[in-house]
């Protein structure tokens, strides 16, 4: 359970990225946010594994404050959060097992992690949430060798094996074609319902969000604009709320995507 | 299309066309530029009569360091050799000393700027000494022999080798960075698994590229005693044996194009 608690963030320049948000987030949701871009979906996002210091309020992990932690609590913490990044992030020299393998050094001591001696069911780990996303054979492959979805896909597996509780996702898919998108979307739905594990995922596509949100959280300058069902999230009710631009701004977004996947 | 390119032309008419910035400052800067080569050729009363003027005896030399003396060849091999193994030692002592100086220079991985700061100014202090210097500090020290060497090009390598990771290390991907503290690493575990092989191939030509120089500065340390091949042409300058001389420079000019031709492919490899 993620919970929000008077959350604020403003930057050193004086922009608020965050306006004291109150926001509860269940074991299990699907949990979609979206908002144009600068509402603050990323600083929302990586406010909870504190990758973006907050200003004031606090955030709990499970009733654990990962805001009040430091050092050797807060890399506990965050090692039961994975994080799946818009460009992939995996050390593209080193193979996909080794990358896999990364998402494991949290568990063990830094002398056994540098020397890279992990345990047979570390290895066996990795292998099973290469096998789940489909991309086992490439498990000794350079990651740069990889396409976008796959080197995604990898990610995910990072995330897996580092027996994560909750996932997030910082728009997962907006380096990706759409039917690469299809399939990684469905690979976090999948996850999602298999395993349990929370996700809490930024799109810039209200239409994507409909699809596989369980619970969907509108944001405009730094507030929480809308939070309800897939059900409730109807183009009716974002044009009130964002009017016109919203809709200028997501086609635009598909047009940009668009582009990228020819090139 | 020709009301397009009237409504053009009108538009450029009806703008003022900018004046071309003036030059003077170009002039300036030349103008300075000589004054500096007039006064520092001035200074060290160097004049073209005097390069022409000893051009003969640049001639002279050149034919009494004709034919070389072969035989002599025999000699220098152990010298050479130990002069490689001075520039191998030198370099590998210099190149791990670079790792945690380059990792603590590194803005991005060396958080506060109470850290990187220092570090830099001290190694920028000994990147202004040069080798010849340190190893003449070296051999006050510690005596004659490759020792002092050796500990020179330690100390010059990691000053070269340090620089141009941390400038490496600066530039790469965060990316990996960031996804590394999200999985909850430690510092070390951040640095071995995000830092480490994004940089390597880069420090690996870094540190051939440093053996490339240290076997050419090598081949001049022994000139203050530090051991290898410079002993031989103090000695052989000095008793004006000219054929030896050219025998250890032509021995000398194979050692470093050899090694400079085998670390350039190599680099081309890793890059």
């Amino acid at each position: 359970m993620i919970e929000f608690h008077r959350v604020t963030k403003i930057y050193p320049n004086g922009v608020v990225g965050l306006e004291n948000i109150d926001l509860k987030i269940e074991k299990g949701e699907f949990v979609v946010i979206v908002g144009l871009s600068g509402a603050g979906k990323s600083t929302l996002l990586r406010s909870i594994n504190r990758l973006h210091e907050i200003s004031s309020g606090e955030i709990t992990i499970d009733g654990k404050s990962i805001t009040k932690a430091k050092g050797k609590e807060l890399r506990r913490i965050r090692r039961d959060i994975g994080m799946i990044f818009q460009n992939f992030n995996l050390v593209k020299r080193s193979t996909v097992l080794r990358n896999v393998l990364s998402g494991r050094v949290g568990y063990h001591s830094t002398l056994r992690t540098v020397l890279g001696w992990f345990p047979k069911e570390d290895v066996d780990l990795a292998m099973n949430a290469l096998e789940r996303m489909n991309i086992l054979e490439k498990a000794y492959t350079r990651s740069d060798q990889l396409s976008g979805g796959q080197q995604q896909r990898v990610s995910i597996a990072r995330a897996l094996a580092q027996k994560a509780k909750i996932i997030l996702a910082d728009e997962p898919v907006a380096s990706l074609d759409p039917l690469t998108t299809k399939q990684v979307m469905d690979d976090l739905k999948k996850i999602n319902q298999e395993l349990g594990i929370t996700l809490v995922v930024n799109l810039h596509s209200v239409d994507l969000a409909r699809q596989y949100a369980t619970r969907i959280i509108g944001l405009k300058a730094g507030q929480i604009v809308f939070d309800g069902s897939a059900r409730e999230a109807t183009d009716k009710r974002f044009s009130e709320i964002y009017g016109k631009p919203f809709e200028v701004g997501t086609n635009e977004a598909d047009r940009e995507f668009k582009y990228e996947s020819i090139n | 299309m020709k009301r397009i390119e009237s409504l053009n032309m009108n538009r450029l008419t009806k703008q003022e066309i900018p004046k071309a910035p003036t030059k003077i400052k170009h002039y300036l800067t030349a103008a300075l530029i000589v004054l500096l080569i007039g006064w520092s050729a001035y200074q060290t009363e160097s004049s073209f009569i005097d390069f022409v003027e000893g051009f003969p005896n640049m001639f002279d030399l050149l034919v009494q360091m004709y034919p070389p003396s072969w035989s002599y060849f025999d000699d220098i091999v152990p010298a050479m050799l130990d002069t490689f193994r001075m520039a191998v030692i030198g370099t590998t002592m210099g190149a791990l000393l670079a790792v945690p100086f380059a990792l603590l220079c590194a803005s991005n991985i060396a958080a506060s700027n109470w850290i990187y700061y220092p570090f830099r100014f001290i190694l920028n202090l000994i990147r202004t000494i040069p080798e010849l210097l340190l190893a003449a500090i070296f051999v006050a020290i510690f005596g004659l022999g490759p020792l002092p060497g050796i500990f020179a090009l330690a100390v010059f390598s990691m000053g070269i080798i340090a620089k141009l990771t941390y400038e490496a290390m600066e530039s790469i991907d965060k990316g990996p960075l960031e996804a590394m503290t999200a999985v909850g690493a430690n510092k070390i575990q951040w640095i071995v698994y995000s830092v480490v092989p994004q940089v390597s191939p880069y420090f690996v030509s870094f540190v051939l590229y440093t053996f490339e120089i240290n076997i050419r500065a090598a081949a001049i340390l022994g000139l203050v005693g530090a051991g290898g091949i410079g002993e031989y042409y103090d000695k052989t300058l000095g008793f004006l044996e000219y054929d030896k001389v050219s025998t250890i420079i032509i021995f000398t000019l194979m050692v470093v194009l050899l090694i400079d031709y085998i670390s350039t492919k190599l680099r081309e490899k890793l890059l």
